[in-house]
């Protein structure tokens, strides 16, 4: 994934790359021969010598926290892959540190900036279910359709597993757009093809707001060819359903001063999705990272995107790592 | 190159407008036949090239084409690789060393290349013309006048600054296949720049081009610009936007514009097959 980040970043006018560290020395080759950028094996080298502004850190997730807060001591903006640390009390104090010495700092859930979900926020902010009931927060793919070999997605203590990968951008999600998250029930983590890590989960999601919904997610759907995330919201005035792709609603009644009208309406991404200058892989990656780098151009703190929102997540997962033991 | 090509988004279930339609198309053409049936329909319309992904079903309709070659005289494929979410899962599922041993042609580890992996993953050239060998095999016998470098590779290597690479793919596609490279990109501007000053003469490239600036990135005015300055041999896709525009506007509007050379669209029905051609040749 560092590599997107890298082409993304590499094609924003605004940013000079100063510094790529990898482990890989196949990747440090390529972009030494390939690319003008200087690359670095060791990261705390780069940062003594290229001394960034802000870093963008994509890493297995056991190395976020030591590196974070490093990054932080040194008084450096941090863009983190998500989720943000293995540890929900860790990520916390991450978020206070980062706020204290008014650091820009942004985990990388994506999701916010498509247009559906953002368009689908905007609605329920604005009331138009009536009282919302209920939800339910899918998301499927074809990231473990085997048994194989072991990499780092399949050992839980670095990071792997559906939990920590597919089901924290929904967990996010549900955070971002509805509630926080505060108690889970019925949760069940499936070993489907993995030995070591669950590839699905399944649970019950109570939000602050008093609302539960299901939490469902599979990493080993072949049926999918690429991750899809699906929330679907019922209210008494109706229900909506978003994915990265569409809009769907239904109203019973449309509401006061609203454009929709009753039954069904549905927005396609494309027509409320904001463009952006360089395009990889879907707007979200490139507008994620547009704004993080705007967040440090004109000093503006997310309560959004960042860590506080990211320790969230990572609260919820622990919530449901801790129902099942 | 032809006025119009025919796409293959519809066959693999890629659907930039509706996930929902996705699925619906996959089911659609679960058969070769259903697709070698649509390709056929086009054909009788008077579209004569089909612009591909290497997507393993593709090995299909190849086969199927060299098997009736009377029925498929002057047919031309252009192919577009890599197919991406081949290599995706592969490296998913085997890490970049595996994806690569599992997509090279032969066992190039451990004879055709002396000093195997570690030669290899430094000479970025060699590495890229043995993945191009690769999708090519499902061609062999088959016209293919233009070959492509899909988006998520160009647009990859334009941000990384990898320019040379795209050059190298360019002469490489002309050295060893005697065909034009062409560019796949969301990001015209940004390339047709890089391309310029890389000494490439007329490229050709495919982008997104529709009334509503969708995937335009840069921006809409920018693209009219670079097509009105005609540097390029541009061929318009996802003209209809991902399927949000009025058909007959979406193709009025890139129709309209001068610097377009090809348009680039595919369907899943007889009667869209035809309305489209219909409205284009209309112009």
């Amino acid at each position: 994934m560092g590599i997107s980040h890298l082409s993304i970043a590499g094609a924003n006018p605004h940013v000079e790359i100063v510094g790529v560290c990898d482990t890989s020395k196949m990747v440090l080759t390529f972009l030494e021969k390939q690319t003008p950028f200087s690359v670095y094996d060791d990261y705390k080298k780069m940062i003594d010598e290229a001394k960034p502004q802000a870093v963008i850190l994509s890493v297995p997730t056991k190395y976020h926290a030591g590196m974070i807060e490093g990054l932080l001591d040194k008084n450096i903006h941090v863009f983190a892959e998500k989720p943000l640390t293995l540890d929900a009390a860790t990520s916390q104090k991450l978020a206070e540190k980062a706020e204290v010495l008014g650091l820009i700092n942004q985990v990388g859930y994506h999701n916010h900036f498509i247009g559906t979900f953002l368009e689908m926020k905007r609605l329920l902010q604005k009331n138009i279910l009536g009282d919302v009931y209920h939800f339910t927060a899918e998301a499927y793919g074809p990231v473990v359709t085997k048994a194989k070999d072991s990499t780092w997605r399949s050992k839980q203590e670095e990071g792997g597993g559906c939990l920590y990968d597919y089901a924290s951008h929904v967990i996010d999600l549900v955070n971002f757009s509805l509630s926080e998250i505060v108690g889970v029930s019925g949760v069940e983590l499936k070993k489907i093809f993995s030995k070591e890590v669950e590839d699905a989960v399944y649970g019950t999601l109570h939000l602050k707001s008093g609302i539960s919904g299901i939490l469902s997610v599979n990493w080993s759907d072949p049926t999918y060819r690429k991750m899809s995330t699906k929330l679907t919201v019922f209210g008494k005035n109706g229900k909506i359903i978003a994915d990265a792709t569409e809009l769907k609603m239904n109203l019973n009644e449309p509401i006061k001063g609203g454009s929709y009208d009753r039954g069904w309406t549905t927005i396609s991404v494309g027509t409320i999705q904001e463009p952006v200058g360089f395009y990889l892989r879907g707007e979200e990656y490139t507008a994620q990272l547009d704004y993080f780098i705007s967040s440090i151009q004109n000093g503006i703190r997310s309560s959004q995107h960042n860590f506080r929102q990211g320790a969230k997540t990572d609260h919820a997962i622990a919530l449901i790592r801790k129902a099942i033991h | 190159m032809d006025r119009i090509l025919f796409g293959d988004n519809q066959f693999f279930g890629v659907n930039h407008a509706s996930d929902e339609k996705s699925r619906e198309q996959l089911i659609k053409f679960k058969s070769n036949d259903s697709i070698i049936k649509i390709l056929d329909l086009a054909k009788i319309a008077g579209v004569n090239t089909f612009m591909c992904t290497t997507h393993d079903r593709i090995a299909n309709i190849c086969e199927h084409i060299r098997k009736h070659p009377a029925d498929y005289t002057s047919y031309k494929i252009y192919p577009c690789m890599p197919y991406a979410h081949k290599y995706a899962n592969a490296v998913t599922e085997l890490g970049i060393m595996g994806a690569l041993k599992a997509y090279m042609p032969g066992n190039i580890f451990s004879t055709a290349l002396k000093g195997g992996m570690a030669y290899l993953s430094d000479d970025h050239e060699k590495m890229m013309e043995l993945l191009v060998d690769a999708e090519m095999k499902m061609f062999h016998g088959i016209e293919t006048p233009v070959i492509f470098l899909q988006n998520v590779v160009t647009d990859l290597l334009l941000g990384l600054k990898a320019y040379g690479l795209l050059a190298a793919f360019h002469s490489y596609i002309k050295k060893k296949y005697n065909a034009e490279a062409g560019f796949i990109t969301m990001n015209l501007p940004l390339l047709s720049n890089v391309l310029v000053n890389l000494g490439i003469k007329h490229p050709i490239i495919c982008t997104s081009i529709n009334k509503e600036g969708f995937r335009m990135s840069g921006g809409k005015c920018a693209y009219e610009k670079i097509l009105a300055e005609k540097k390029n041999r541009v061929i318009a896709m996802q003209i209809f936007g991902g399927g949000f525009i009025s058909p007959k506007e979406a193709v009025d509007y890139v129709v309209s514009l001068e610097g377009v050379e090809s348009i680039l669209f595919g369907a899943s029905s007889a009667g869209n097959i035809q309305q489209t051609i219909s409205w284009i040749n209309k112009e």
